[in-house]
């Protein structure tokens, strides 16, 4: 049993490999210099420059948070490259694109060219903070959908930009918000106007390539009323010996009866089996459910980064909206993840329900950690949370921190945790069917995990029940 | 935070110039711990001000009152067996009292078995150097982040000392009777130890109350340890009044095959805060940690454990219940701790909530962290109201809107009265609750020095 579970955690890294193309890079360390030279670069109107210098400002009176059950080395800020583009500007068509670059996306899967249009799927590829290409923008425009690089979108609708930048995640909101809002390169803009279901599912695929850079990119999403869109986002990196930073920011704004759905696959490079290298992953996400019956979900699987440090939350502003959270996480090795979510109930008759699964195998650490708050005006919330965990391996640690905070006798709240393992009795039972233990392991974690898997976009649910039973490729026992 | 620091630097000015009246009559284990724990408590920062354990509650309230502090004891004026009579008529116990942290002088303790020792603690540190040197603060300090309990260390002289030594079983329950009563508003310590040996088996109710108006604030920490295969049954009364703060900390050591049951059920008071900490040291050793509070006005309590398995096949159970009414504001978090060897561990943390009114609040925390593989681990929490269908069942058989939710509330109080073992104290804390959810007057009944509050 103890072999099958090493071998099926035990599985490489296939997202390793480094492109070899040109970039463009800014000399290393963090000054208000290297700011005005991101901000010169990427031709950004004042405004902008002062609120970045703002948030940096405001960064350096900040500590490194140091609450989350996680052990990070120190990350020395001025040792890394803040800025990285592959040195092709962006490209109209496709055949202009660099085929290194091309050959990259290839390589990941990800359906750039439009032939794999059939797949339905709008894709806005992000190397190395800076946007590649946004695929399938005409077909989008007709809608009046707008999916753009988050750049584009400060030349092309800057009014939309300062409305709702920094409106759900202010700069002074937590260390890597203000880092992020200082430094931030690129990313992706959604806009939805009212009335607007979007005809396909959008998607952002974000890669690592340079050595030594942080990616910190921004994603703003805006749906209007009665709109509606999908959103995947999906993130690898190459094999290094060193640490890598990435600290995003996700905003969402989901206005009366809009919604969203939010799906991550998360598979950035965890590091070697020794815990050499691998991406801090250091994420911001929040959004908030404005007017009324507003729904957003969130649904991710996170196997990757060698420390994960990520709270997707919803704000329920609106009465009657709703926000759901189901998450898979897997550590193997000596991954680390604090992750989990905030519901913070402020509308009447809102709803939340929070599903969180961890599993944990190796040496590795893994944590939920969630907040739900129930304001004092607030009538009739609801909250339903489960957070399972699963420990595949005696040497790994499985960690539950939930915080309720009420304020209001109409609430009606529940909470329940369980930890356990993969029972003998539950092999037992599919050894006697004629199963393998492997393919009983497997079968049992596919099962633990499927409420998760199955709110998953098609398209991703396949790729993530891949991705579990690759990190966990020999680690089950 | 001025106010912070000022409490502060009030507390080490006071040991610095009281040190040689807090040291008077202890014996070096204690005087030692004593000046480790103010440099502990320095080395914090003070009183505990936004730090993770305490993060709901503020103390600074609690602390900035004008209290006064009495380093020796004061003789009581009069005997207080005669003044206090506990309310549970019926049930036969060896009562030992402390007035204000201190061992009463005229307590008796006759009839117990012959090896068994119950005397004040400070007395016990000089006669028996040997136990004192084994388990004085040797579990306390476990809570090494948090400064009031290293302020109890610092300050405390005196309390109840119990040692029953292997094989003795007590018969009748020992009531630890802590008093407060003073001319002006006070500021105590109280410290206690209990060293069950093996086999040993004892009940201990402890019950806190109030004779006197005045503002208290009471520091009381208490370490028991329980040898192999030894049994404890702890019961906790919390009865006092609005004026009267309580920072009470339980320390437990179990080893082998021990069992710890405990109780606490905070009826009244102004602020209560109950740290529990337990470590089960020794395989098959058992935990059931049971609590109760009702709130009303701006009453707060705070319940906070952590129960530690350090070795394997251990089983500990939690359950709190909180029923909150007017502003009340409860805080619970419950740490479940699975060591990285404790396979087998058996672990269930359930904490409900009832709440009745749009003003109060609560906020709970329960966590579990878990290094081991093998185990079983649940945690759950609840926040609710009273279930609208069983209410119209109830109303429709003809029972009043107050009687039924007085129903409603009192059998989810009643879910935890019924693992008191002891009849006569489960029939007067059942009671004694609904009393409490009726309103009336909190007091025991045959309490002489009604207080009105």
């Amino acid at each position: 049993m103890d072999n099958i579970i090493e071998e099926i955690t035990g599985s490489e890294y296939k997202y390793g490999f480094v492109t070899n193309i040109e970039t463009e890079t800014i000399a290393k360390g963090l000054n208000e210099e290297v700011i005005r030279t991101i901000s010169a670069k990427k031709e950004e109107p004042e405004w902008l420059l002062e609120y970045r210098l703002k948030a940096y400002r405001k960064w350096l009176t900040m500590e490194m948070p140091c609450w989350a059950q996680l052990d990070i080395p120190e990350i020395d800020f001025q040792d890394l490259i803040y800025y990285a583009a592959p040195k092709q500007q962006e490209a109209k068509d496709w055949e202009d694109v660099d085929p290194a670059l091309k050959a990259t996306f290839d390589k990941l899967g990800i359906p750039l060219t439009e032939q794999l249009a059939l797949a339905g799927v709008a894709v806005d590829a992000v190397m190395d903070s800076v946007s590649v290409k946004t695929t399938f923008k005409d077909v989008l425009a007709e809608k009046g959908v707008i999916f753009c690089s988050f750049s584009e979108a400060v030349k092309d609708h800057p009014d939309l930009v300062r409305k709702y930048m920094g409106s759900v995640v202010p700069y002074t909101d937590n260390y890597f918000a203000a880092l992020n809002t200082a430094v931030f390169s690129d990313g992706s803009f959604v806009y939805i106007p009212k009335g607007v279901r979007c005809p396909m599912e959008l998607s952002t695929y974000f890669r690592i390539n340079a050595r030594g850079t942080g990616q910190f990119e921004r994603t703003l999403i805006v749906v209007e009323d009665d709109g509606y869109v999908s959103y995947l986002e999906g993130c690898t990196a190459p094999q290094r010996d060193e640490n890598q930073l990435h600290a995003a920011i996700v905003e969402i704004v989901v206005e009366k009866n809009a919604e969203v759905k939010y799906s991550t696959v998360q598979n950035w490079y965890p590091g070697d089996k020794e815990g050499k290298g691998g991406v801090f992953n250091f994420v911001t996400k929040r959004g908030i459910c404005r007017g009324e019956n507003a729904k957003l979900i969130w649904a991710q699987v996170e196997t990757g980064s060698a420390v994960t440090w990520k709270y997707p939350s919803t704000i329920l502003k609106g009465d009657g909206s709703v926000s759901e959270f189901y998450s898979v996480a897997v550590t193997n090795n000596y991954q680390q993840a604090d992750t989990g979510t905030k519901m913070i109930h402020i509308g009447n008759n809102t709803r939340s329900r929070i599903v969180s699964k961890g599993i944990s195998a190796g040496y590795s650490s893994n944590s939920y950690r969630g907040k739900v708050k129930v304001a004092k005006g607030c009538q009739n919330a609801r909250n339903y949370s489960q957070c399972d965990s699963l420990l595949l391996g005696d040497k790994c640690g499985a960690h539950t921190f939930p915080y309720l905070e009420i304020e209001n006798s109409t609430a009606q709240i529940e909470h329940e945790a369980t930890t356990s393992k993969i029972g003998e009795d539950q092999i037992f039972y599919c050894n006697q069917r004629g199963i393998s233990t492997e393919n009983a392991v497997g079968l049992i974690i596919k099962g633990y995990a499927g409420d998760v898997l199955n709110k998953m976009p098609m398209e991703f649910a396949v790729e993530a029940q891949k991705l579990l039973q690759i990190s966990l490729e020999g680690s089950v026992g | 935070m001025i106010g912070i620091e000022k409490i502060n630097a009030d507390f080490t000015k006071l040991f610095k110039e009281g040190s040689a009246l807090l040291e008077k009559g202890c014996s070096a284990v204690m005087n030692v711990c004593r000046k480790e724990a103010i440099e502990q408590f320095v080395k914090l920062g003070g009183i505990p001000h936004k730090q993770e354990n305490y993060i709901y509650t503020d103390l600074l309230p609690v602390f900035e009152k004008d209290y006064n502090v009495v380093l020796k004891y004061i003789r009581q004026d009069v005997d207080i067996n005669e003044v206090f009579r506990c309310a549970v008529t019926d049930l036969i116990t060896d009562p030992i009292l402390t007035v204000n942290g201190w061992w009463f002088d005229r307590n008796i303790c006759s009839e117990l078995p012959e090896e068994v020792v119950i005397c004040s603690l400070k007395e016990a540190s000089l006669k028996y150097p040997d136990l004192f040197y084994t388990h004085y603060n040797q579990y306390a300090s476990k809570a090494n982040q948090d400064s009031l309990i290293a302020l109890n260390t610092a300050f405390a002289q005196d309390g109840v000392f119990i040692y029953i030594p292997d094989d003795v079983v007590l018969e009748r329950p020992l009531q630890i009777i802590n008093l407060l009563r003073a001319n002006g508003d006070l500021m105590a310590f109280q410290r206690n130890l209990i060293v069950l040996g093996k086999n040993a088996k004892a009940t201990v109710l402890v019950c806190d109350h109030t004779l006197s108006e005045q503002s208290f604030l009471m520091n009381n920490t208490t370490e028991v340890y329980l040898g192999e295969n030894a049994y404890m049954d702890y019961y906790q009364v919390q009865n006092q009044h609005m004026g009267a703060a309580q920072i009470n900390s339980l320390f437990v050591s179990e080893q082998r095959s021990s069992v710890f049951d405990s109780n606490i059920i905070s009826l009244y008071g102004g602020f209560i805060r109950n740290n529990m900490y337990v470590s089960l040291n020794g395989e098959g050793g058992e935990c059931n940690l049971y609590g109760m509070y009702i709130l009303d006005k701006k009453q707060q309590v705070d319940n906070y454990s952590c129960i530690d398995h350090i070795a394997p096949h251990c089983t500990s159970r939690e359950h709190f219940k909180g029923v909150l009414d007017d502003m009340g504001v409860a805080n619970f978090c419950g740490c479940v701790r699975v060591r990285p060897d404790a396979q087998k561990t058996e672990a269930y943390q359930t904490n409900n909530n009832l709440l009745l009114s749009d003003a109060a609040r609560i906020n709970t925390k329960p966590q579990l962290i878990i290094d081991a593989d093998d185990v079983k681990c649940s945690h759950g929490a609840t926040i609710g109201q009273i279930d609208e269908e069983a209410m119209f069942y109830l109303r429709s058989r003809g029972i009043g809107l107050d009687e039924a939710r007085m129903m409603m509330t009192f059998g989810f109080a009643h879910d935890i009265i019924q693992h008191v073992k002891l009849e006569p104290l489960r029939k007067k804390i059942d009671s004694l609750v609904e009393k409490r959810l009726r309103g009336e007057i909190s007091k025991c009944n045959n309490c002489m020095l009604q207080c009105n509050k």
